[in-house]
Order: C-alpha cells, then sequence, then structure tokens
C-alpha cells in the first residue's frame, strides 16, 4: 500500500471531480519512486544526457534557457481549491513563487532544481496530481472546454470521458515512444472553447437518434509548423468503442508516422501523406481486431466516470437577482466586468466567472503564490471549491451565485485579479517566449504587454471580441494559426521580426490565419495592430465582428494600411 | 559490430540465464550459413527470407530479427516454425517494436519468444514486457541484477496488457 497521506480523500469527499482510490494513488507511489530512481542514476553519471532526456520529458521535466522547467497536469483544466494550495506552496518552496498557465489547461513552474523536481512530484502525489506526460513523445493531457457540466446547451459532460481518456493513456505501454507528441482534445459543448480541431486527435461528443452517446472523430489536426485543420474519420463513434478505436488510430501512427524529420512526424503529416480514406481504412484494419475487446467500454465504467462529475448541490434560485441589479445600476466598473467576463449557467441564478490573468503589466498567464491561494479561497466561498483552467491561460470560478457576484468582484479587485478584457484584444494567448523557452526565436511577453498599453479600456470594448494570439517561434505554443490576428514571432539575421497572419479561428469553425505580409521590428507591432483596428472599425456594420468583417472584406484593405505602396521598402521574408 | 559470444546472459521471465543463440546482426558477418551448423542462429530478415531452403536443412535452431521498420506481416506465414522472434531497437526511442510485438501476440497469436534486441535498456523494459517481449538482451553497458527490478517499477496498469489482458477498469 502506498504511504502515501491521503489527506485530499477526506478534504475531496464533497468535490465534483475524479477522485483517486488505492490503484491511482499506487500509480502514482510507484512512479515517483521510479522517477526518483531515475534522477539519482543520472545525477550519479549512470544514465546518459540522452537517455535521461525522454524520461523527464514524460515527467513534465523540460531543461529551458535559464533553468529547468516543470509542467504540472491539471487534467482537463479542472482544480480543486487543496490543489490549487499545493501550487502554491511549490511556488514558494520550490519555485519563485509564481507559475504560469499553459495552452494545455495545465501550469509550469519556470525555477525549480532538477534534483528537488521527485520532491516536488510527492507533494503533488498528495493532491492527486502529477507531471506525467506533460511532454515528450507520448499521449499528453486530454483538454476538454472549460465550461464543461455548467455550459447551456451541452449535449453532455466531456470530463467523465478525458478522464477514461486520461487513464488510457497513463503508461501505455505501447506508445510511450511516439514519433512526436500527442495530444486529444474532447469537447461536449456547443461552442467550441477547447480549439478542438487544431489536435492530433479531436472528439466531439454526439447523440444519435436513438440518444445513445458517441464521438464524432477528427485526426491530423494540429499547429506547429504545417498548421492543419483535422479531418473526419468516423461520423459517429459509439461510446463503448472510444478507447479500442483510440488504440487502432496510435498503432497506426505509431508504426507508420514518420521518424526521420523532426517537423513531419506529427501525424497531421502522415494523414496527409496517407490520405484520408487510406488512413481511415488503416485505422478500421487495426480496429477490427481490437474492437469489442477487452477495452471496451462497460457501462460500469462509465457510469462510475461519470458519476464523479455530478451537479454540485446547487440552490433553487429565482433567475433574476435584485442584488447583483442594484449593484449594476451603480457600479460601473462592476457593470464592465460583468459584461464581460461572466457567461450564462445551466442553471437558474447562478453563473460561470471567468477571472482574466491578462492584466496589463504581467505576464499573460502568469499567477503569483498569493494570487493562487486567494482564488483557492475564493472557490470555497464562491463555487463549490472548485476552478478550471481554460487554454486561453485564464481561470474559471463554474458555479457562483448571481447575487454573490459583486462580493466576489470586490474580492477580486484586492489581488489584481479584476481585469475585465475577457475575449477582448488585450486577453491574448501568449507563450513564454524568449525570456524563457530555449526555442523561441522571439520575446513574445514585451509585446504583448506594448500592445496592452496602446489600447484604452474603452478602445478596447469599442473594438469588442477580438482574439490576438502570440508565439515566440513557429512551434506555435501561442496558437497563433488560430487567432482572429496572429502574431509569430521570426528569426532575421539574428533579429527579433514579427509576422503578422489575419482570420484565424479555433471554434467550431476553425480557421487558420493568412499571413498578411513581410514582417514588421518589435516597435512596429503595436503600430500595426492598431492599424488593422482601425481598417475594422472602418469598414464594420453595426455590431459586426471583426473576424466577420475580415472574411467579408478579404486581405487587400489591411494590406493597403500596413503596406500601401511602400510595400517594397519592407523586408520580404 | 562484433558477433556476441556463443553464451551470453539474458533476462528471461524474470532471471538471468545463460543463453546460445547468436544474434547475426548483418548479412556480412555470415559468409557461409553451412560453415556455422551447429549453431544457434538469429539472422536478419532479408537473409532469412532468401535462405529458407538451407535453413530447412542446416543443423542447429535459426531464428529471425525484425529491425524497426520491418512488420510480422512478413514473417507471418512461417510463425508455427519458429521457436523465437527478435525485434530489434535501433535506438531505445524508437517506439515501433513495441506495436511489433503487441502485433505478433494479438494479432497473429504467436506463442514463441519474442526477445527484445539493440538499444535496450533498464528503463523501457517494464513497457516492453507488458506488450508482449518475454527475453531481452540488454546493451552491453546496462547492469543487469540492476535491470531485473525494472519489471517492478509498477504494481498495476490501466491498460490491457500480454500479461494482464484485462484492462483496470474490469478488474477494479
Amino acid at each position: 500500500m502506498p504511504r502515501l497521506k491521503l489527506i485530499s480523500q477526506t478534504e475531496s469527499k464533497q468535490k465534483i471531480m475524479y477522485r483517486y482510490d488505492q490503484y491511482d494513488h499506487q500509480m502514482l507511489a510507484d512512479r515517483i519512486a521510479q522517477f526518483r530512481d531515475q534522477t539519482r542514476r543520472f545525477l550519479e553519471g549512470q544514465l546518459s544526457d540522452a537517455e535521461f532526456l525522454p524520461l523527464r520529458l514524460q515527467n513534465g521535466l523540460y531543461v529551458q534557457r535559464l533553468a529547468p522547467m516543470l509542467r504540472v497536469a491539471i487534467p482537463y483544466g479542472m482544480l480543486s481549491s487543496a490543489q490549487m494550495r499545493k501550487l502554491a506552496f511549490i511556488a514558494d518552496q520550490f519555485d519563485k513563487g509564481y507559475g504560469h498557465l499553459t495552452t494545455r489547461q495545465n501550469i509550469q513552474f519556470n525555477w525549480p532544481a532538477l534534483a528537488d523536481v521527485p520532491d516536488i512530484l510527492a507533494h503533488l502525489a498528495e493532491v492527486e496530481m502529477h507531471a506525467i506526460q506533460t511532454s515528450g513523445n507520448c499521449i499528453r493531457n486530454t483538454t476538454t472546454d472549460q465550461f464543461a457540466g455548467v455550459a447551456v446547451d451541452e449535449v453532455e459532460d466531456a470530463r467523465a470521458y478525458c478522464e477514461i481518456i486520461r487513464q488510457w493513456s497513463t503508461f501505455h505501454p505501447e506508445f510511450a515512444f511516439l514519433p512526436r507528441k500527442f495530444k486529444i482534445a474532447v469537447c461536449g459543448t456547443r461552442k467550441d472553447q477547447a480549439a478542438t480541431q487544431v489536435h492530433d486527435i479531436g472528439l466531439y461528443l454526439l447523440k444519435n437518434e436513438h440518444n445513445e452517446i458517441g464521438f464524432r472523430v477528427l485526426v491530423g489536426g494540429g499547429l506547429g509548423r504545417t498548421p492543419v485543420i483535422g479531418s473526419e474519420i468516423n461520423a459517429f463513434l459509439p461510446q463503448e468503442h472510444l478507447l479500442t478505436y483510440l488504440d487502432a488510430i496510435l498503432r497506426v501512427y505509431n508504426r507508420e508516422g514518420r521518424r526521420d524529420n523532426k517537423y513531419k512526424a506529427r501525424i497531421k503529416i502522415l494523414v496527409k501523406e496517407t490520405g484520408v480514406s487510406d488512413f481511415r481504412d488503416k485505422v478500421e484494419y487495426e480496429w477490427m481486431l481490437l474492437k469489442d475487446g477487452p477495452l471496451t467500454l462497460t457501462r460500469v465504467e462509465v457510469e462510475r466516470c461519470r458519476a464523479f462529475f455530478h451537479d454540485p448541490q446547487y440552490k433553487s434560485l429565482p433567475s433574476h437577482s435584485n442584488d447583483l441589479e442594484a449593484a449594476l445600476n451603480t457600479d460601473v466598473l462592476f457593470s464592465a466586468w460583468y459584461e464581460q467576463n461572466i457567461s450564462e449557467h445551466k442553471k437558474p441564478g447562478y453563473a460561470i466567472v471567468t477571472v482574466c490573468v491578462k492584466k496589463t503589466g504581467f505576464a499573460p498567464g502568469d499567477l503569483d503564490s498569493d494570487q493562487m491561494r486567494f482564488i483557492a479561497d475564493l472557490s470555497e466561498r464562491y463555487s463549490f471549491g472548485e476552478m478550471r483552467i481554460t487554454h486561453t491561460q485564464n481561470l474559471v470560478l463554474a458555479d457562483v451565485e448571481k447575487s454573490q457576484l459583486y462580493d466576489l468582484w470586490k474580492d477580486l479587485k484586492t489581488k489584481d485579479l479584476e481585469a475585465d478584457n475577457l475575449g477582448l484584444l488585450s486577453d491574448m494567448i501568449c507563450c513564454p517566449g524568449g525570456d524563457f523557452c530555449s526555442l523561441a526565436n522571439a520575446k513574445s511577453i514585451p509585446v504583448a504587454e506594448a500592445i496592452q498599453r496602446r489600447f484604452s479600456v474603452s478602445q478596447l470594448r469599442e473594438i469588442g471580441q477580438l482574439s490576438l494570439n502570440i508565439s515566440g517561434c513557429m512551434n506555435a505554443c501561442g496558437h497563433h494559426h488560430v487567432g482572429n490576428i496572429g502574431i509569430l514571432g521570426v528569426d532575421k539575421k539574428g533579429e527579433e521580426y514579427f509576422q503578422i497572419s489575419l482570420g484565424g479561428s479555433a471554434d467550431h469553425n476553425t480557421a487558420l490565419g493568412k499571413i498578411v505580409g513581410p514582417s514588421f521590428s518589435q516597435e512596429e507591432v503595436p503600430d500595426v495592430i492598431e492599424k488593422i483596428v482601425t481598417v475594422y472599425q472602418q469598414h464594420k456594420a453595426s455590431g459586426e465582428s471583426f473576424l466577420h468583417t475580415y472574411n467579408r472584406l478579404g486581405m487587400d484593405p489591411f494590406k493597403e494600411a500596413l503596406y500601401g505602396t511602400k510595400a517594397d521598402e519592407h523586408h520580404t521574408d | 559490430m562484433v558477433p556476441r559470444q556463443m553464451s551470453t546472459t539474458l533476462i528471461k521471465h524474470g532471471t538471468l540465464v545463460p543463453d546460445a543463440w547468436v544474434l547475426v546482426r548483418s548479412p556480412d558477418e555470415l559468409e557461409n550459413l553451412e560453415k556455422r551448423s551447429g549453431e544457434d542462429l538469429i539472422l536478419p530478415l532479408a537473409l532469412w527470407l532468401t535462405e529458407q531452403q538451407s535453413i530447412a536443412s542446416r543443423q542447429g535452431q535459426t531464428a529471425v530479427w525484425l529491425n524497426s521498420n520491418e512488420i510480422p506481416e512478413s514473417i507471418a506465414g512461417y510463425l508455427d516454425r519458429l521457436p523465437l522472434v527478435a525485434l530489434n531497437f535501433p535506438e531505445f526511442k524508437d517506439g515501433r517494436p513495441y506495436s511489433s510485438a503487441r502485433e505478433l501476440r494479438q494479432r497473429w497469436r504467436y506463442q514463441g519468444e519474442i526477445r527484445a534486441v539493440g538499444d535496450v535498456l533498464r528503463d523501457q523494459l517494464f513497457f516492453m514486457k507488458r506488450c508482449g517481449f518475454d527475453a531481452f538482451l540488454l546493451r552491453e553497458d546496462q547492469n543487469l541484477d540492476a535491470a531485473l527490478s525494472a519489471f517492478h517499477d509498477f504494481q498495476d496498469a490501466y491498460q490491457p496488457g500480454i500479461i494482464q489482458p484485462l484492462p483496470l477498469f474490469r478488474r477494479r
């Protein structure tokens, strides 16, 4: 039996999330002992750098520009208050007091010491957390829409299926050394907020005419150097076949994915080179061997997992709150935040709150340990002790009573967490960039800040919903391809330049942005963004979004505003 | 690569055993099959396929090894005659032999020995065993006694494997 303190088991009794049993705990305990031994052998010189590399990566440990970076898994983005407090403890004890939310709904610490990592993992295990397969050429953390379980008009709650996939993918013996990393997203909401179509496998939950649950299966989506939108290979996969079908896809990929060139190793290249139809045939051939075998999901297992994600004990509330109404009428700042950061909840009298971690002057997605503890407290006071990380690097309190929103907002203000720019141009997705990452061509954080400083609050509101995504290199961690405006750091003879693309989108109608033209220097970027926005504002019909306006106008007016007739004077890429 | 000595130490069924099979890593190592009469040889796939006639009449056992890019289907028709199939890891990061082992066990119902050869290291043994490997010729610098403990790194696993064909969710 594991000798771990099972503190969370009592603490999380009431929690509406997956809870570990003795098997899950034992699996983590064994993993930590294994990695402790591997780290010891590495430090004693018994394991070479090359041999230790995939072992540490599969425990979330990178070696970065300045120090190791540890990426902790937050399965499908869900966190309890106890887990958040543990992250704060780790930030203080082993790091410089902060952490960075990632686009895979994970959190990373930028300054841990290699020798401390086994201890950090042991601390994480106490609250049923780990860093398993958060990097390396293996199946990564499965992500979903942050509104799973609370969204209006949800087809089905994706979290139970994410947990089923988490367990299937954890230490899968056949798929620990894939050609390249592998990312899966599951979406059960109508408005896809999980960027499902740009995943190696994207799964949309569906119900057929008999009300049976299944999945529409997309493969071969991805960003990176070659952005591709996933292709459908199965229009309705009944839920019991989920894992056998995933096994079949992964086996085809493991055998046939390219291993000769890192940049052609993702499944999207294999699907393209094979052709969607032939790829589907190969999957079917493998699947016939596995279908209806032991890996077929049982009703008991599906029900077991679904039961963890039951509704919390909602009160029966009127849908209208007089307290809320009064506050909205008297406090304009609160009202502005409410407009932007609140989403409709499936239960009357409740609201979904997104805490935007994009306040100007702070690195996008960074949380310090005080903020972490504070949000943990708030989640207990206002939202059943649970929170979610979004792939846009923000935080969600999913179950807040409408009558308490004003109190919550006043609390958030005390820790600089009241940013009311959710979904606006300044709510950017931004990778850590050249300040931290050894792959980056350019520093993305200063560019993000310069853009944030360029626009006033009222300007941002006037512009409205607009996604701006920044990546420091073509690995596209900042999802620049699917931003309405995308910014990509490129290297030109040792200097940092930025390439701008327009028209990207990551929702149900995913689209890849098109490059507008030659790249710009760092100083030029805020002007460039302002010019793009001006074109939009000049041409938009009343209430028309940026994306819609761009799709109607095409690239030309934007090009003209940016380059005019002087396009030739710019460097070309 | 110099051929290994006549007897080498293998991990098999969880213990160290002496082993007399000779791994012929490339056709160049073998001038003439007849000259190796009486030896138990593991031949590269291409050679093994072309030498079927002499294999049938030679003294000593003959087996085959597949490189990571060679698929089990190519030997599927011969499996009932093969006492062992070796799967080569050109480097430990090449994950294809894991799928090959499972295919041999699942699709082709192969019951004989599946031996891991090449860049076979302690930290991958647990995965290999669960995919159906049951014999391991470790890279020469590996500490074999220490490697034996790798099979006990984990007490259980979520997925079905060759040893435990039921996934955890059917047992918990």
